[in-house]
């Protein structure tokens, strides 16, 4: 086997294996929130998805600088597969999200800042992901990618500050109690050993879709070859 | 190279005169931002007190909303006749040639804005005309058009173009809506400059970020 | 012969050009020189690559690989360059419809920068004989009258080199004749000219350089003095697939 297929191998075993560990710690081994009470475990997946969530996205800007400075095709095969999972990871991000706010706040859903540039992330990258759709294929399309790869991250920060301020002149009414119970450390170890695991799961995910995409566009590129010698 | 600046007036003088022409774009501008604050006022109901409180964030949906469709007439209007690649074909900058679309749109969406403003005070019975919502109309619009032009000369290559440039537009100029609703909410109880100095912040940090980013991007863009 | 304003030998010169669209390979490793003064016509049916060769050399698509000079300008490096010296006419006329020939023309001369701009629209206007229509809109003039004025836009800047991509769509017989008679005589000496075409006939009358474009190649190349017209005639049928 060659060595990147034995790392690959290898990456899908060890996070499987830590994920079944992570979720046995999450449901038989943390102490239940004096708060929150049971609910509050999925802390343990909602912080772990933000934070590869936004992993993903700062690999799609990556990718797509990489791409408009380089125009060679893997640092768009890179930023299309991490934007792919970034949507899958933002909509898990925006459930769990969802789940946990009903029972602590009283309500589905608040237009809190992170909630809400949560939702933006979302939105753009879904365009990111139509645009890849309609545009034309090649280059073009993944220029127009690129660029809309490097605006979207540029903007979460604007986001962000611009639902705070917003927030401040329009303050809301916390339903139910406020969530900010202190962790205590074996809170902190399994927040920390779930966050490693889905970093791990993230890199095994991308490192497929990646080598995928990039046998999609050989066989494309063979399909075409073979067609205009025809 | 060309110089820049007479290009860009070129450039701009052109659409003027094809906006002249055919009013195209001031004109979808216009009924499209009207409609929707008539319909708004049938969506809110008469009650005299629920207007002032409304009325700033109805008047961005409109602005924002008739910005989409006159965004999309700009490019529209040099790809179907393949007047894009008459443009490309000009020793011009690139830069040039977004600066001169841009300050065109801008131009246009200006003019429309300005147009609406006395219907919106008689249907939301409010007076608009103070200084301070001039500014903030003249800064929201020039990050609409700055971010605007960049995405239609994106969106008007793709399939289903009048889709893709909203989904494409509304999600990244959020900052720029949340600020101008909160500036012209102040503006329009007659709050003073200091309430509304963050909001403008806002607003221009982000017409700063688009122009720069936008002017660098557009050559990635144009390119076939 | 209208000498380069940049330092090559050549007005042309094309190396290893691929250009893929997608999962499309248009333009495979091709290979072409030309060398100033010449009128090479470059045949292939439908779908063989011309346009995006034309558009490769005019600047307006980025190769995906290989090199491109034109009139001594390289394509990456300076493309502004290049499109100073050079003029082009598509089967799209490039014409705003709802402006009238002469602001067409201006237009297009400010994006330039050129300072003699009236005395060039006279002089252009003159030459390709549209001056009788300059106040009319471009979108009301006949597809003859249209195809005149593109030409005369193209040439407003006084390219040295001249691409043109099936110019002969919607050309009247007279203009026709115009075309032939004027693309090569610019007026600073002999025009470089690279037309494609599907018209074995036009082309024949026309160029003194005849190339057939194939598989994404340049697969024949030669002087017009040295080619047969029957035997040219039936190696393009050959390219082609049909007879001729």
């Amino acid at each position: 086997m060659p060595i990147g297929a034995v790392l690959k191998n290898g990456l899908f075993v060890v996070s499987a294996t830590m994920m079944l560990v992570v979720l046995y710690l999450v449901f038989m081994w943390v102490p239940t929130d004096n708060i929150q009470g049971t609910v509050q475990r999925i802390m343990y997946f909602h912080v772990p998805v933000a934070w590869v969530a936004f992993l993903a996205f700062f690999i799609v800007l990556v990718g797509s600088v990489g791409y408009l400075w380089k125009r060679t095709s893997k640092w768009d095969q890179l930023a299309y597969s991490a934007a792919e999972i970034g949507v899958l990871l933002t909509t898990l991000l925006l459930i769990t999200g969802i789940i946990w706010a009903k029972p602590i706040w009283g309500v589905w859903w608040t237009w809190e800042p992170r909630l809400t540039t949560s939702l933006m992330l979302w939105l753009i990258y879904v365009a990111y992901l139509m645009l890849r759709a309609y545009s034309p294929p090649g280059d073009q399309g993944a220029r127009y990618a690129a660029v809309l790869g490097i605006i979207g991250f540029i903007d979460v920060p604007i986001v962000y500050y611009s639902v705070k301020l917003w927030r401040t002149v329009h303050p809301q009414v916390i339903v139910g109690p406020a969530a900010t119970g202190e962790l205590d450390s074996s809170m902190r170890i399994l927040l920390l050993i779930a966050a490693v695991t889905f970093t791990l799961l993230f890199v095994y995910l991308l490192t497929d879709r990646f080598s995928l995409r990039k046998s999609e566009d050989e066989v494309e590129l063979a399909r075409g070859l073979a067609e205009s010698l025809r | 190279m060309t110089k820049f600046w007479p290009t860009v007036a070129a450039l701009m003088w052109k659409d003027i005169l094809l906006e002249l022409r055919t009013r195209d774009i001031v004109i979808s501008v216009l009924a499209f931002a009207l409609l929707s604050l008539v319909i708004f006022n049938f969506a809110l109901g008469p009650s005299p007190q629920i207007t002032p409180v409304v009325a700033p964030g109805v008047l961005w949906v409109a602005f924002t909303f008739a910005g989409v469709l006159g965004l999309t007439r700009t490019f529209v209007l040099e790809k179907d006749q393949g007047n894009l690649v008459g443009l490309l074909l000009t020793p011009t900058s690139r830069e040039a040639i977004y600066v001169g679309k841009m300050l065109g749109s801008l131009f246009f969406m200006l003019l429309a804005e300005i147009i609406i403003l006395p219907v919106f005070a008689v249907l939301f019975n409010i007076s608009p005309f103070r200084p301070e919502l001039l500014l903030v109309i003249l800064l929201a619009t020039i990050g609409f058009a700055s971010m605007g032009t960049l995405f239609s000369a994106i969106a008007v290559n793709t399939r289903s173009r009048e889709i893709m440039l909203p989904m494409l537009f509304l999600p990244v100029v959020v900052p720029i809506i949340i600020g101008a609703v909160m500036a012209s909410g102040t503006a329009l109880e007659g709050g003073s400059w200091s309430d509304m100095v963050k909001s403008i912040q806002l607003i221009a940090v982000f017409d700063v970020l688009a122009l720069v980013f936008s002017a660098f991007a557009f050559e990635h863009v144009l390119q076939e | 012969m209208v000498e380069p304003d940049g330092n090559g030998s050549l007005a042309i010169k094309v190396r290893g050009l691929t250009k893929v669209y997608g999962p499309q390979v248009v333009l495979r490793n091709l290979d072409l020189e030309l060398s100033w003064g010449n009128f090479l016509i470059v045949f292939g049916p439908n779908g063989s690559g011309k346009t995006t060769l034309i558009k490769a050399l005019s600047t307006i698509s980025r190769p995906t690989e290989g090199e491109v000079s034109v009139a001594g300008f390289d394509l990456k490096r300076n493309p502004a360059a290049i499109r100073r010296n050079i003029g082009l006419v598509t089967h799209q006329p490039l014409l705003y419809g709802d402006l009238t020939a002469l602001e067409n023309l201006r237009f297009h001369g400010k994006m330039f920068g050129l300072t003699n701009l009236e005395e060039r629209i006279e002089k252009v206007a003159d030459l390709m004989g549209v001056n009788s229509f300059l106040g009319r809109k471009a979108s009301i003039l006949s597809h003859g009258m249209q195809k005149r004025l593109s030409l005369a836009r193209a040439i407003l800047h006084d390219p040295p080199i001249l691409l043109l991509d099936e110019p002969e769509t919607g050309l009247d017989q007279e203009a026709l004749e115009m075309l032939g008679q004027m693309m090569g005589a610019g007026e600073r000496g002999r025009r470089t000219v690279v037309m494609a075409t599907h018209s074995v006939e036009r082309g024949l009358a026309l160029g003194n350089r005849l190339a057939i474009l194939s598989g994404g190649k340049i697969a024949f190349h030669e002087d017009r003095a040295n080619i047969d017209e029957a035997m040219f005639k039936s190696t393009y049928g050959r390219f082609t697939g049909v007879a001729s």
